[in-house]
């Protein structure tokens, strides 16, 4: 599966590619404003009015951007499913659980029946407990994690190949927070789906992630292996951000500060967007926007002075 | 330490909501959202409140700062026992300060950061600045490092973590010995809360000042605190020294909230093994 992407227009994104591989999790990780919403929302095909779209976004081999309405239709749901941080607003507060859960087979020709009983087995597959009961509560008699889990099964009612996730565990606590994410993997491994996970968190991301694409105003400034990109980041804004995620099992003082706040996608600073706040930055990079090139097997970086960053 | 050092002193503090009122279904109508709660907060000491979402560390702290008022116990701040917020001297109520989670709703969006920082000296006049004070306000977004641009803008004009830099210096402002921090940084982007986290342990190194931080992020408090208290449905469970509490926690729910908590994971872990390390 391959999904390079371009916005247009103001760009929001800018020359962002990207691929998700089968059965495996593609994290985006970036700060507020960044721009990933907007690339699940292009991806799923659900994106404001009066937003643009160029590039490919390509589900196997078929280009969604070029798809008629009625094909993106067919593949929401079925292909590409979605959930969300806020799981209570995306939900509807006046029907039954169950029901919900069910909407996707009974517009599909389920009987009544057949629909209240998958959306049981659904409900049991994200791991609600007594979920034969449970479906016939309303959204509010739910807690934050179950929400969340109802949601993973609507999602899967339709058996999609690719499970978007944005911000998927952002509104919980920590310990359920642990329980979400190792369902999302648990699911992952029965049903071989592929994910693209959407999170400013960059601790989620090392835990669930196979592959990474970290975005900075818009633009890919780094991809690759998680682990690998990680341990030994090529762009100095990752190193930055990996610097700063403080730890719970070492001890650990705070880390150096980078000054300034996330540049926005609608006042882009020239050359590299990341330069104004780059400690390695040089007077090449506030007038040469540097391309994503590889810079070992698998790691993408844009940064000019990839090779000088310090391990 | 003895409690004749501590400066904020909570003893045995009880705080119940009323439930909504329902007429079909009289009585039993209080929810304890605080049960018994006692901790201390030394001089120049970070204290981190955590515990899960509906723990009651809010409340606590809503109670210290005087906003609502407790059932029972008392709220001893400097040798001095604190009454309900509008009853308090204007000393005090002047020298306990509270920076909000989120920036954006906790300022008057009409008015500008100058104005904004400015306006608690008309109820406190005796720690406002006797001369200019334009330049006083200056002088305090200098201190959490804002330049004087922002001066005549309003919050909207400004980003999250600017935002949580003025609520920092209306605080300071006022001169206060105890600053009640809820979730002042869960809002903002890692790199921008690290320099929040910063100017607070400068401010408490620099200032001699007493910080009451609430927060769920164990890795924020490990960087910050200085003893932790853990709450749960209202009680607290455990506290002590963070480094200590952190390396054995005595209470299986802190052990719990410790087990669940995330690290950067960077270890060559098998992928395909799903995330049995943090359980």
């Amino acid at each position: 599966m391959l999904l390079p992407a371009t916005g247009a227009a103001d760009p929001v994104l800018d020359d962002v590619s990207f691929s998700v591989r089968p059965g495996r999790t593609t994290g985006l990780i970036g700060e507020s404003g960044s721009g990933k919403t907007m690339l699940a929302m292009a991806v799923i095909g659900l994106l404001p009015a009066g937003a643009s779209c160029t590039g490919r976004i390509l589900l196997r081999d078929e280009d969604l951007l070029t798809a008629g309405e009625a094909r993106r239709r067919r593949v929401r749901g079925r292909e590409i499913a979605m959930i969300f941080q806020d799981p209570l607003s995306a939900l509807n507060p006046s029907q039954r659980i169950g029901r919900q859960v069910g909407e996707f087979l009974r517009r599909n020709g389920s009987s009544r029946a057949e629909a209240d009983r998958a959306a049981v087995g659904l409900l049991t597959r994200a791991g609600i407990p007594d979920a034969q009961r449970r479906a016939g509560d309303y959204p509010h008699q739910f807690s934050g994690g179950m929400r969340q889990r109802a949601m993973i099964a609507m999602a899967l009612a339709g058996g999609p190949s690719l499970l978007l996730a944005d911000e998927p565990t952002t509104a919980l606590d920590v310990t359920v927070q642990a329980r979400i994410l190792r369902l999302l993997r648990a699911l992952q491994d029965e049903s071989d789906m592929s994910m693209l996970l959407v999170s400013h968190d960059l601790r989620v991301m090392s835990h669930v992630s196979h592959d990474l694409v970290v975005l900075y105003a818009g633009r890919v400034c780094e991809r690759g292996p998680t682990r690998e990109l990680l341990r030994a980041p090529r762009h100095p804004y990752t190193r930055a951000l990996a610097a700063s995620v403080p730890a719970v099992r070492t001890r650990n003082t705070l880390a150096a500060t980078l000054p300034g706040a996330p540049a926005s996608p609608l006042a882009r600073p020239s050359g590299c967007p990341f330069h104004p706040r780059c400690p390695m930055a040089r007077e090449r990079c506030a007038t040469e926007v540097p391309a994503l090139r590889e810079v070992a097997a698998g790691r993408w970086s844009a940064c000019h002075f990839a090779e000088e960053i310090p391990a | 330490m003895t409690p004749s050092t501590a400066l904020l002193d909570v003893d045995d503090l009880r705080v119940a909501y009323g439930r909504p009122k329902r007429p079909w279904r009289p009585g039993g109508t209080r929810v304890d959202a605080v049960a018994g709660v006692s901790l201390r907060v030394g001089r120049h000491e970070t204290l981190a409140l955590v515990g899960e979402s509906g723990s009651g560390k809010t409340t606590v702290a809503r109670c210290v700062v005087g906003l609502i008022r407790q059932r029972s116990g008392a709220i001893v701040f400097d040798g001095q026992r604190l009454g309900a917020g509008a009853r308090r001297p204007a000393a005090l109520r002047r020298a306990i300060q509270m920076v909000f989670q989120d920036p954006r709703s906790s300022l008057n969006p009409r008015m500008t950061v100058g104005r904004i920082v400015a306006e608690g000296w008309q109820a406190h006049p005796s720690v406002a600045p006797p001369g200019d004070r334009r330049s006083a306000v200056r002088a305090l977004l200098d201190q959490v490092g804002l330049d004087a641009t922002v001066l005549d803008r309003r919050p909207s004009q400004l980003s999250g973590g600017q935002c949580q830099r003025v609520s920092i210096a209306r605080a300071l402002a006022l001169k206060p010995r105890l600053l009640v921090c809820d979730e002042a940084v869960s809002a903002l982007d890692v790199s921008v809360q690290t320099q929040i986290l910063r100017l607070l342990s400068d401010l408490r190194d620099q200032r001699g000042l007493s910080v009451l931080f609430i927060t769920h992020d164990l890795g924020v408090v490990r960087q910050i605190a200085d003893r932790v208290a853990v709450m749960r449905r209202g009680e607290l469970v455990e506290s002590g020294e963070t480094e200590q509490l952190f390396a054995s926690p005595q209470h299986p729910y802190t052990q719990e909230l410790l087990d669940a908590a995330l690290d950067l994971d960077v270890t060559d872990l098998d992928v395909t093994d799903p995330v049995e390390t943090v359980d």
